[in-house]
């Protein structure tokens, strides 16, 4: 528990805000994105904003796998589990995400569909020994996650599990941080880089960060972390000196996870992607090997992955690419809310859009 | 929306958008409308309170309680925090067939030890065998008649200033019954608070507490969250002052979710006078289903339920939807 208490303590944060406070110039802004859902829904959830000067300025970025997760591979659930009798094994953040008829996960099981909500993918084995009908995970998710997904696949193969299929919505980093990088309309001073990614991918995916004159610090999840990254980064920007600093040290390592990164390259593969609001990234996702390709759900049950416009007026391309801030966005609060969503930004666990209507709007 | 959802049921938003829109559109009338826990009935000039209450619980059986102690405290929690001392219940139980006469035995002797201890006899009752289906389980219906001793329900009492009072530690019960359930794989050694929250005005009485309500489902932040809509006024929480068990909000922050929106079965949330507040949590902390009670913060003229925690930093403490759901990573 000391390793929560200790990254929450008072007075730590009290003196780093004030360092913070010394050290931001007055006459410049600092605006500094952080791109993971996590370090977006830690901002709101403690209040950080509200205890920063006001020349601070924290953006949400594209890091939240729910909201990057395009309306055609949503669309696809909805298809599977209109066409097949199966169960579907799900994280919960995905639940009220809505498909493009506008119902969601919840509406479907109460309709009847089997549908489960899991922690951890090597769940799905248990479920798929309790019942008779082919299991189909959903997997989404940057490098935090798609080990796990790898996991999942590494246990199916070795132990020769049937029926057991996946949607593979996984995306990657490195392209997106790329296109954020180049562009011109986005005035980013720094970056608050995801911990838990780099813990698997290693610090080596911020070097464009640092190649392109921006600040990088990697940072964990309490308010200690987020404000001594937030700190590393005014220090960068002043000094006009960039280089990846490590600021979560206790779980990120320099190098990858060599484990974890060749688990993920025995099964997946990268692959085009299409983003929410973004578009088709080059290479920025992931889909099963040829040789597992039995595992695809897609081709088992011969899904028609499509690209699907989102609904007209919805900006979450804009929020994911930290352009404007949710509540600039039109439909926020009115037609987008968390009990009628518009995009799933607005119901994800880490969306920028439900952090700031969950705990940011004070009007 | 053309089915029933588990949101629907959850205690939040959508919970009381259909009691709004479907109930009380058809039946409202001036008790139901008022939506307390429970109705206050004039006969003869005695003030009867009335209130009913189901148990779904599943698993029926979870650390700290089962499903018949709920039944008995469950629905007499609600005549207590209305200001009722509890008389008399009525006791239903709908059971699938196949169901194992050694549970249901079990239940009623937790009935029976529960009703003994609030004071209440169960005086009437019903048993409904239906078809087996595909979970064989057991429902109980509990209707309550209490005595009231003094309006504790009422809005218009609360002022800005009002100090706010959780009467116990957070988050225990819903932890509890999750960590049961297994579909979270979660090993947690930690009991529900399910218990008699009469016992806290029996030996304190009603002196200088205006409001109180038991934050059951959608926890505390849907009690805070229903008092701002009535009343118009809304709250400053100390979040250094919530009285929580440091392994409940851990491993809750580890599943993604809010303490403020877990289930409790032994926790009112108490709207006091300020100049009475510290005498009254002297008293709260001799009783013993009171004992972890905490003044968390007070009323405000604004209209929000506003988390304050140790740095200063603000946030929004919603009405939960109605959802429980871990987060992805």
């Amino acid at each position: 528990m000391q390793m929560v208490t200790k990254f929450r303590d008072k007075n730590t944060v009290k003196s780093l805000l004030s360092k913070i406070q010394s050290e931001a110039r007055s006459n410049r802004q600092y605006r500094i994105m952080e791109v993971c859902g996590t370090h977006t829904m830690s901002i709101s959830r403690f209040g950080i904003r509200s205890l920063l000067p006001d020349n601070i300025k924290l953006i949400s970025g594209p890091g939240c796998p729910v909201c990057v997760t395009s309306q055609g591979e949503i669309d696809l659930i909805f298809e599977l589990l209109q066409k097949e009798d199966v169960v579907l094994a799900v994280y919960g953040d995905l639940m009220k995400v809505p498909g493009s008829a506008g119902e969601n996960l919840i509406e479907l099981k109460s309709s009847g569909k089997d549908i489960r909500v899991i922690l951890s993918p090597l769940d799905v084995i248990k479920i798929k020994e309790s019942v008779n009908k082919p299991v189909v995970f959903v997997s989404i998710g940057f490098e935090t996650t798609t080990p796990a997904s790898a996991g999942l696949a590494h246990k199916i193969v070795c132990n020769d599990i049937k029926d057991i299929y996946f949607l593979v919505f996984n995306k990657t980093m490195p392209e997106i941080i790329k296109v954020l990088l180049k562009d011109k309309e986005l005035n980013i001073d720094g970056f608050l880089c995801p911990g838990h990614v780099t813990a698997i991918t290693g610090e080596k995916l911020y070097l464009p960060i640092v190649d392109n004159k921006k600040a990088a610090s990697i940072a964990g999840f309490e308010p200690v972390d987020i404000l001594y990254s937030i700190l590393e980064i005014i220090n960068q920007v002043n000094r006009g000196k960039f280089y990846i600093a490590n600021s979560y040290s206790r779980v990120v390592r320099a190098e990858e996870n060599k484990i974890a990164r060749s688990l993920i390259e025995e099964y997946f593969e990268p692959a085009d992607s299409y983003w929410r609001g973004i578009g088709v990234i080059e290479k920025s996702g992931l889909k099963l090997k040829k040789e597992y390709e039995h595992l695809d759900a897609v081709k088992k049950f011969n899904l028609k992955p499509r690209y699907v416009d989102e609904i007209a007026g919805c900006r979450c391309g804009d929020v994911l690419k930290g352009k404007i801030l949710p509540n600039e966005c039109k439909m926020f609060g009115g037609k987008c809310k968390p009990d009628n969503p518009v995009g799933p930004c607005m119901v994800s666990g880490e969306g920028a859009c439900a952090a700031y209507y969950k705990y940011e709007i004070f009007q | 929306m053309k089915f029933t959802t588990m949101t629907l049921g959850g205690g939040g938003k959508q919970t009381n958008d259909f009691i709004k829109e479907f109930i009380l559109k058809k039946l409202g009338n001036t008790y139901l409308n008022q939506l307390r826990d429970a109705s206050v009935l004039d006969i003869n000039s005695n003030k009867l309170a009335f209130t009913t209450d189901s148990f779904v619980v599943m698993p029926e059986f979870f650390p700290g309680g089962d499903i018949g102690k709920l039944a008995v405290y469950g629905t007499c929690n609600d005549l207590a925090v209305s200001g009722a001392k509890p008389l008399y219940l009525s006791l239903s139980f709908v059971i699938s067939e196949g169901y194992g006469l050694k549970n249901v035995a079990r239940i009623i002797s937790s009935i029976k030890e529960a009703s003994e201890e609030v004071g209440v006899s169960v005086v009437c009752g019903d048993t409904k065998v239906i078809e087996r289906s595909e979970n064989i389980r057991i429902i109980i219906n509990t209707a309550g008649i209490g005595l009231l001793q003094k309006d504790i329900n009422d809005y218009t009492s609360i002022v800005p200033g009002d100090k706010v009072i959780f009467t116990s530690d957070i988050g225990r019960h819903g932890l509890a019954v999750l960590s049961e359930r297994g579909e979270f794989n979660l090993d947690a050694d930690i009991k529900s608070d399910c218990g008699n929250l009469y016992e806290i005005f029996r030996k304190i009485g009603y002196n200088g507490i205006k409001f109180a309500r038991d934050a059951t489902r959608g926890g505390v932040a849907a009690v805070l969250n229903e008092i701002s809509e009535k009343s118009g006024f809304g709250f400053l929480i100390e979040e250094s002052e919530i009285p929580v068990e440091q392994n409940v909000k851990y491993l809750l922050e580890f599943l993604g979710l809010d303490m403020f929106n877990v289930a409790n079965e032994g926790v009112a949330v108490i709207i006091c006078e300020s100049e009475q507040s510290d005498s009254i949590l002297k008293k709260l902390k001799t009783v013993k289903i009171s004992k972890n009670a905490k003044i968390v913060g007070e009323v405000t003229e604004k209209n929000k339920v506003i988390l304050r925690n140790e740095y200063g930093g603000l946030r929004v403490v919603e009405m939960p939807d109605g959802n429980l759901l871990p987060r992805i990573c």
